[in-house]
């Protein structure tokens, strides 16, 4: 394959299209999981409440569970009649929506797994200072604790969007598959395997290594730059 | 309360530093209602509903799907894969980690990232390169279609996709631990007469002992769940290349849905089991800290 037809293959509009839905829902779910991850590792290791070492054990469920089983399990609850779709005036499975949630369920434990030592670990002692200072309970995470937990969220955020970005197993069933609308870049390769296409996968495959690698590359760099400007180092 | 304590930082300093490390007791339950009500949505709700819908037509339907010829093949297949490709990875998990945190050589970052390289990549591109590799038209096909070997659409295929996937699940979970304990046991007992492999035997794995099993449990499960990967590789021969995360997609195509999830539960069985036994260990070392997953 030369460069010409390298070039054609992925800047067809369908692969296009492709790139650009995983990789804005995968963002949205990274997004959605470092803010739960957070709120979650927080209560976690900062409250007390019934049954808090199960839902602490769970957090790990999407880890165990097969990919397919929570895949199909979720088109169920969220197709237009399923449990949770019901409720919606709009369709959750089979819209870029629905590859979202699944997208969001796979990525769950990143972020809690890497925040919470780091939660357990911050010293008391800086909290109580801060307090005593003067500033109030929110001035205190905002400008004490969070800037300690913001290279632990950059590494669950990365890890949560690159699992997201290759992610098939889970969205190939809630995603509908429509070419424009919720066709995801794996489902492509995956399409032109089926084709024994093995050139055009190629090529697809590439550009999504090294967008991959670009993201990795940059959260580390933003992850050298926080570490360097709060610790002091 | 806010207000209150306003007031009482102007008059009575001491009265804040006592809950100034925690917050407001009704702050305290609306973030813990917050969690209780997403991990319910995204994890509790999902889990019941596997077992509601496997048992949708009833238990006589729900063993018969896992007791159909094309489910059972599955399962073993499943079973054999996991049978070859986790003894594998435990042992590569164990070298690697050993190789990285007890000797000192140059390149060492290169083969740390390396070995992180399955977790970035997509398990469909992961596939990709092995039927480029193996496959027919692929760089070592002829070679091995003159020797007579299948790996693609075969089970040997299945397995190396899969040791690929779940490689540094182990590994990443030694080497934090590892470099925490450090060389001087292994150093003593060197100084002592004892060989290398006495040494690994009766030092290193004691202390590694529980860090391996977590390793193990989590790499399991990923080996047994695996779809991506081993849907490009397998070729989906029923009753011979289809593992159980397959069989359970043909089923859900042909809108056998309650055989799917009946397949599917037996999925999440394993799957609570397996977060059973990592809540124990974790318990049993308090191995949270060094957890770097």
């Amino acid at each position: 394959m030369g460069f010409q037809d390298f070039w054609a293959t992925i800047t067809e509009p369908r692969v296009l299209a492709s790139y650009k839905l995983s990789f804005l829902t995968a963002l949205t779910a990274a997004f959605v999981n470092a803010v739960f991850g957070v709120l979650i590792a927080w209560v976690l290791t900062r409250y007390e409440f019934p049954g808090k070492r199960i839902i602490d054990g769970l957090v790990d469920l999407p880890f165990a569970l097969p990919t397919a089983v929570a895949g199909i399990t979720l088109t169920t609850l969220y197709s237009p009649n399923g449990w949770i779709g019901q409720f919606f005036s709009f369709k959750i499975a089979f819209t870029p929506v629905g590859i979202i949630i699944a997208l969001i369920f796979i990525g769950l434990p990143f972020v809690v797994r890497m925040v919470q030592p780091v939660l357990e670990n911050i010293e008391k002692g800086m909290e109580e200072a801060s307090a005593s200072l003067g500033a109030n309970r929110m001035q205190t995470f905002i400008k004490i604790i969070f800037p300690e937990l913001i290279p632990a969220i950059l590494t669950g955020f990365a890890l949560s969007f690159a699992r997201a970005l290759g992610e098939y197993g889970s969205v190939v069933f809630i995603a509908g598959n429509m070419p424009f609308k919720t066709e995801i870049s794996p489902l492509i390769i995956m399409t032109k395997l089926e084709q024994y296409d093995y050139e055009g996968a190629t090529a697809v495959a590439a550009v999504m290594l090294i967008i991959t690698f670009i993201i990795l590359f940059t959260i580390n760099i933003l992850q050298w730059w926080t570490g360097k400007r709060y610790s002091g180092k | 309360m806010e207000d209150k304590s306003v007031v009482a930082k102007a008059n009575h300093p001491v009265i804040i530093t006592r809950n100034a490390t925690k917050e407001p007791k009704s702050i305290q339950w609306i973030l813990i209602s917050v969690v209780l009500l997403f991990l319910t949505l995204f994890l509790v709700v999902p889990l019941i509903a596997i077992f509601v819908k496997a048992f949708e037509k009833g238990a006589e339907a729900y063993f018969a799907a896992i007791a159909h010829p094309d489910a059972v093949a599955a399962i073993k297949l499943t079973l054999i894969v996991v049978l070859i490709t986790l003894p594998l990875n435990a042992i590569f998990g164990v070298v690697a980690a050993w190789t990285i945190t007890k000797y000192d050589f140059k390149g060492k970052n290169f083969l740390i990232t390396l070995i992180d390289l399955p977790f970035s990549v997509s398990p469909v591109i992961a596939g990709l390169i092995f039927v480029l590799l193996f496959g027919l038209h692929g760089t070592l096909g002829p070679l091995l279609q003159s020797l007579d070997i299948k790996v693609i659409f075969s089970i040997p295929g299945i397995v190396i996709a899969s040791i690929f996937i779940t490689f540094p699940f182990i590994a990443r979970e030694l080497i934090p631990l590892m470099q925490s304990q450090g060389t001087s046991e292994e150093e003593a007992s060197l100084t002592l007469g004892a060989g290398g492999f006495k040494t690994f035997w009766y030092v290193t794995l004691p202390n590694i002992k529980w860090g391996l099993l977590y390793g193990v449990i989590l790499c399991n499960a990923r080996i047994i769940g695996e779809f991506g990967a081993v849907s490009v590789v397998s070729g989906h021969i029923r009753g011979m290349t289809n593992t159980m995360p397959l069989h359970i997609e043909i089923l859900y195509n042909e809108y056998q849905f309650s055989a799917a999830f009946a397949v599917a539960s037996l999925m999440s069985i394993f799957a609570i089991i397996t977060l059973i036994i990592k809540s124990f260990i974790e318990w049993k070392t308090d191995f949270k800290s060094t957890k770097a997953s």
